[in-house]
C-alpha cells in the first residue's frame, strides 16, 4: 500500500499484451505461400519413433507444402478425419481404413509400408514366452500364468491387433481386467512406461519400442510371427464428402509417400542402426 | 398551507422496521421533523435509539414507512440529489485523496476536465491541499473525516447529513471538522447532525431533538434541551451510561 | 534428479532452438488467454460480487463449479465447436494457437471470475452505502472496485496464468501438439514422456517451473515491495 504503487493488474495486462502477438503471425503464415498447410492425421508410433520428423522435412522441401502432423491413436485419427478435421491419414488398421473409404470419407487406401509388432516383457520372462514362436500361444501362456499384461485399451490400431491375437488364442482377457490384465487407456509410450514399472508384458510396434528411451530391463521376447505384421496405409480424405479439405496437398502427399522418393526415405530411416519400417507401396 | 416556502425536508410519522425480523420491530416509530433550507437540526440520544437509522431513512438508504417530503414533494426512492451523508467512520477508496474526490465528481456527473480543478479547489478551501496526493489509506482519522466532509460538500448539497462525524477523533481534529461544518452552514447548507457530544451540540446550535426508542422524546432549541448526558437509564441497546461519552 | 537438473540447465544454456520455440509459444498462448480471461472474467466476477440481482447465488455457484472443469472436457467442447463438422468451423482455427487460446480462455475465465468475485465481494459491502450516497452508476462502481482491488487482482491473474500454462488436456486436443506450430511445454512433456524420455520430460518440466517462477517474480516486482494484497 505504498503511495505510487503501479496498478498491478494493468501493468500485468500490459506486459502480457507485449508478449501476446502470438496469434497474428501464426495466422498470417497460414494465409501466406502457395497453399494451405496439410493436416496429416497419423499415429503415435510414427511420431514417437521419429519417422515423421525424418519424412516430413523431405516432403516439404520437395513439394513446398507445409505439413502439420497430429499424432493420435488410429481410432481417433479415423474419427477426426470422418469429421473433416484433417486432410490425409497415415494409419495402421487396414480393416478400419477400408471401411473409412467404403463409407465415402476417403478417396482410396494405398499401402505405404509395414513394420511389425513385438511382445516385450521383463527379462525374467515369468510366462516363458521367449521359447515360443507363435504370438497366440504366448498370450495363452501369459494368461495361464496370470502374469501382468499392459494393454493399450484405447481402440488404437495396436489395441485392435492385440484383441485379434487374444481371439486367436481363444482367451478372453476382459474378465481378468483389473487383475493381471491391465487396460491402460493410453498411448503406446505411456503403456510401455507402465509395463516397465509393473514388470508387465505388452504388445508394441517395433518402431516405438526401438526409439523408446525407458526400457530398463525390458526386452523383446517374441518377434517374427507373421501374425504380427503391421501394415500402414495412406488415405486422402475425400473432398466430395468434406469440401474444406486440402485435397491437392493430400493427393500430393499420398503420391509422394507411395512413390520412389517417399519409399526410399522410409527405407533409409533407422534407429540405432536398425531399420524400422519396410516400404511396400505397389507390392 | 400558507405562502411560506415548504421545509427542505420534512418527515411525518416516519417509521423504519428492522429488516428480516418477525415479529416486526420498529427502529423508528413515528418520527415527525422538519428542517428548513439552510436550517440546522442536532439529533441526540442513547445508543440504539435509532439516530443512524433516521439519517439513513432521510437520505434514502433504507426503506421507510410514513411520509417523507423532500423540497415539498414525496421523496423519490434512493439517495436524493442535493443531499450528502457523512458516515461515522469515513469510507474512502484505496487511492489518493484527489482521486477520491474525482470519483465523487464523476459519480455526480461532472465532466472529466473539471474534476481535478474542482477537487483541488475544494481541498484548498478546506486547507487540505497538502493531502491531495496522499493515499487515503495512510490518512489519520481526523484527516480522513475532513476529506470525507470535503467530498460530501463537493456537489454543493442543500442538505448535509452527519452521523457522529467526530465520535472517534481527538479534540484538535474535532475542532477542524467543526470548522468545516461551520463554513458549510454559513454557506447556506442545511445540516442534520447526529452527535453524542453535548458540547458539540451547543457549539453548532440551532434546533435540537432527543431520540429515544425510535421516537422523539424532546425537542426545542439545543441550548434548552436536557443534554447533560443523563439518558443512561433509558439506553435501549448499548451499555448503560456510556451513551454520552465520545 | 541431479542429472535431470543438469540436463535442464544444459538445454537452456545451449539455447536449444526447439526448446526456446516451445517455451515462447507456451508463454504467448498463455499470456493471450490470461489477458482475454481477465478482460472477461474480472468485470464479470466483480459484477456478481458487487450487485444484487436475481440468480446471484446461482451465478456464484456456477462460477465456482466451472472453476473445477477438467481441461480435457473444455478441450473436447472447443474441438467439437471448431471441427470441420462443428458450428464454428468457418473460423478455421482448429489445430492452431488461436484454438488453444480459445480453449484456455474458456478454462481460465471462470477461475478469474470466481476469484475476482471473492476479492470484490467484501469490499463491495464496505462501499455499498458510499456508492449509493454518491449516486455512483454501476459502471463507475465496477471500475472503482476493480481498481481498488488491483493488488489482489494481480494475484488473481497469476492464478489464471498458473492454471493455463500448466494445462495440457485442453491444448493437446484442440492444438494437436503439432511440431513447430502448436507444441507447447506441457504437450512436449506429454510427448517426451510417451517416448520414454523421462529425463528430458522432467527437464522440460523444470524449465516450465522456471518460466512460472519468472512471471510470478516479475509481477511481484511490478507490484512493489509492500504492494501486496493490501491495495
Amino acid at each position: 500500500m505504498t503511495p505510487r504503487l503501479p496498478f498491478g493488474a494493468l501493468l500485468l495486462a500490459l506486459s502480457l499484451s507485449a508478449l501476446a502477438p502470438a496469434l497474428a503471425p501464426a495466422r498470417a503464415d497460414e494465409d501466406a505461400g502457395a497453399g494451405d498447410p496439410l493436416i496429416l492425421l497419423s499415429t503415435t508410433s510414427t511420431e514417437n519413433s521419429g519417422l515423421l520428423a525424418h519424412l516430413l522435412p523431405l516432403f516439404e522441401a520437395q513439394s513446398g507444402i507445409e505439413v502439420r502432423a497430429v499424432a493420435v491413436g488410429t481410432g481417433q485419427a479415423l474419427r477426426a478425419a470422418a469429421r473433416g478435421d484433417g486432410d490425409v491419414l497415415l494409419t495402421h488398421d487396414r480393416t478400419a481404413e477400408e471401411r473409412f473409404v467404403a463409407e465415402g470419407h476417403g478417396t482410396g487406401r494405398r499401402d505405404v509400408m509395414y513394420n511389425d509388432f513385438v511382445l516385450v516383457g521383463p527379462a525374467g520372462d515369468p510366462a516363458g514366452i521367449a521359447a515360443l514362436d507363435e504370438a497366440p500361444a504366448a498370450l495363452a501362456a501369459i494368461a495361464a500364468r496370470g502374469a501382468p499384461f499392459a494393454s493399450r485399451g484405447d481402440e488404437s490400431g495396436t489395441h485392435r491387433a492385440e484383441m485379434r491375437l487374444w481371439a486367436e488364442a481363444s482367451v478372453d482377457p476382459l474378465p481378468a481386467s483389473g487383475t493381471w490384465y491391465r487396460e491402460m487407456g493410453q498411448g503406446m509410450g505411456a503403456v510401455l512406461n507402465a509395463a516397465v514399472a509393473m514388470d508387465a508384458y505388452a504388445l508394441t510396434d517395433r518402431a516405438t519400442w526401438a526409439a523408446f528411451g525407458n526400457k530398463r530391463g525390458h526386452r523383446i521376447l517374441l518377434e517374427g510371427d507373421p501374425r504380427l505384421f503391421n501394415p500402414y496405409g495412406v488415405v486422402p480424405v475425400d473432398p466430395a464428402r468434406h469440401p474444406g479439405v486440402n485435397a491437392d496437398a493430400a493427393e500430393a502427399f499420398a503420391s509422394w509417400i507411395t512413390g520412389p522418393a517417399g519409399q526410399a526415405a522410409i527405407a533409409s530411416f533407422e534407429v540405432d542402426g536398425q531399420r524400422l519400417f519396410v516400404p511396400n507401396a505397389g507390392s | 398551507m400558507s405562502g411560506a416556502p415548504p421545509p427542505l425536508i420534512e418527515a411525518r410519522g416516519l417509521t423504519v422496521e428492522a429488516p428480516g425480523e418477525t415479529p416486526r420491530r420498529r427502529l423508528l416509530d413515528g418520527v415527525d421533523l422538519a428542517v428548513p433550507a439552510g436550517g440546522r437540526l442536532v439529533v441526540m440520544g442513547p445508543n440504539g435509539a435509532g439516530k443512524t437509522v433516521l439519517l439513513r431513512a432521510l437520505h434514502g438508504l433504507v426503506p421507510h414507512g410514513g411520509t417523507l417530503l423532500w423540497r415539498g414533494r414525496p421523496a423519490p426512492p434512493g439517495p436524493r440529489r442535493g443531499q450528502a451523508l457523512v458516515f461515522q467512520r469515513p469510507v474512502l477508496l484505496r487511492r489518493s485523496v484527489l482521486a477520491n474526490l474525482r470519483f465523487a465528481l464523476a459519480a455526480a456527473g461532472a465532466p472529466r476536465r473539471v474534476r481535478t480543478p474542482r477537487a483541488e479547489a475544494a481541498l484548498g478551501e478546506a486547507g487540505l491541499l497538502h493531502l491531495a496526493h496522499r493515499p487515503a489509506a495512510v490518512l489519520s482519522g481526523g484527516e480522513a473525516q475532513r476529506v470525507a466532509l470535503v467530498r460530501a460538500l463537493l456537489a454543493a448539497p442543500d442538505l448535509l447529513l452527519l452521523d457522529e462525524p467526530t465520535a472517534s477523533l481527538d479534540p484538535e481534529a474535532t475542532r477542524a471538522v467543526e470548522a468545516l461544518l461551520a463554513r458549510a452552514a454559513a454557506a447556506g447548507t442545511a445540516l442534520v447532525l447526529v452527535t453524542q457530544d453535548p458540547g458539540q451540540a451547543r457549539r453548532l446550535g440551532g434546533e435540537g431533538a432527543i431520540l429515544r426508542r425510535g421516537r422523539i422524546a424532546a425537542r426545542g432549541p439545543v441550548a434548552a434541551l436536557p443534554v447533560g448526558g443523563a439518558w443512561g437509564p433509558l439506553d435501549d441497546g448499548g451499555p448503560a451510561g456510556l451513551g454520552a461519552a465520545p | 534428479m541431479w542429472e535431470i537438473t543438469v540436463e535442464a540447465i544444459r538445454l537452456i544454456a545451449r539455447g536449444d532452438a526447439e526448446v526456446l520455440e516451445i517455451a515462447a509459444l507456451s508463454l504467448r498462448v498463455t499470456a493471450a488467454s490470461v489477458l482475454a480471461s481477465c478482460a472477461i472474467g474480472m468485470p464479470l466476477g466483480a459484477a456478481v460480487g458487487a450487485f444484487a440481482f436475481p440468480g446471484r447465488r446461482a451465478a456464484t455457484a456456477a462460477l465456482s463449479a466451472l472453476m473445477g472443469l477438467p481441461p480435457v472436457v473444455v478441450g473436447l467442447a472447443v474441438y467439437l465447436l471448431l471441427s470441420a463438422s462443428g458450428p464454428l468451423h468457418w473460423l478455421d482455427i482448429l489445430y492452431s494457437p488461436a484454438a488453444m487460446v480459445l480453449a484456455q480462455t474458456l478454462l481460465v475465465t471462470p477461475l478469474v471470475a470466481a476469484l475476482t468475485r471473492e476479492v470484490v465481494a467484501g469490499r463491495a459491502a464496505e462501499y455499498r452505502d458510499l456508492f449509493a450516497s454518491l449516486r455512483a452508476g454501476p459502471l463507475l462502481r465496477l471500475r472503482a472496485l476493480l481498481l481498488d482491488a488491483r493488488g489482489a487482482l494481480a494475484t488473481v491473474a497469476l492464478a489464471g496464468f498458473g492454471r493455463a500454462i500448466a494445462e495440457v488436456g485442453a491444448v493437446i486436443v484442440v492444438g494437436g501438439n503439432i511440431a513447430h506450430h502448436t507444441r507447447v511445454m506441457t504437450t512436449a512433456i506429454a510427448l517426451e514422456t510417451s517416448k520414454g524420455e523421462l529425463e528430458l520430460a522432467l527437464a522440460l518440466g523444470l524449465i516450465l517451473l522456471g518460466i512460472s517462477l519468472g512471471v510470478n517474480a516479475a509481477v511481484m516486482l511490478l507490484r512493489g515491495p509492500s504492494g501486496a494484497l493490501a491495495a
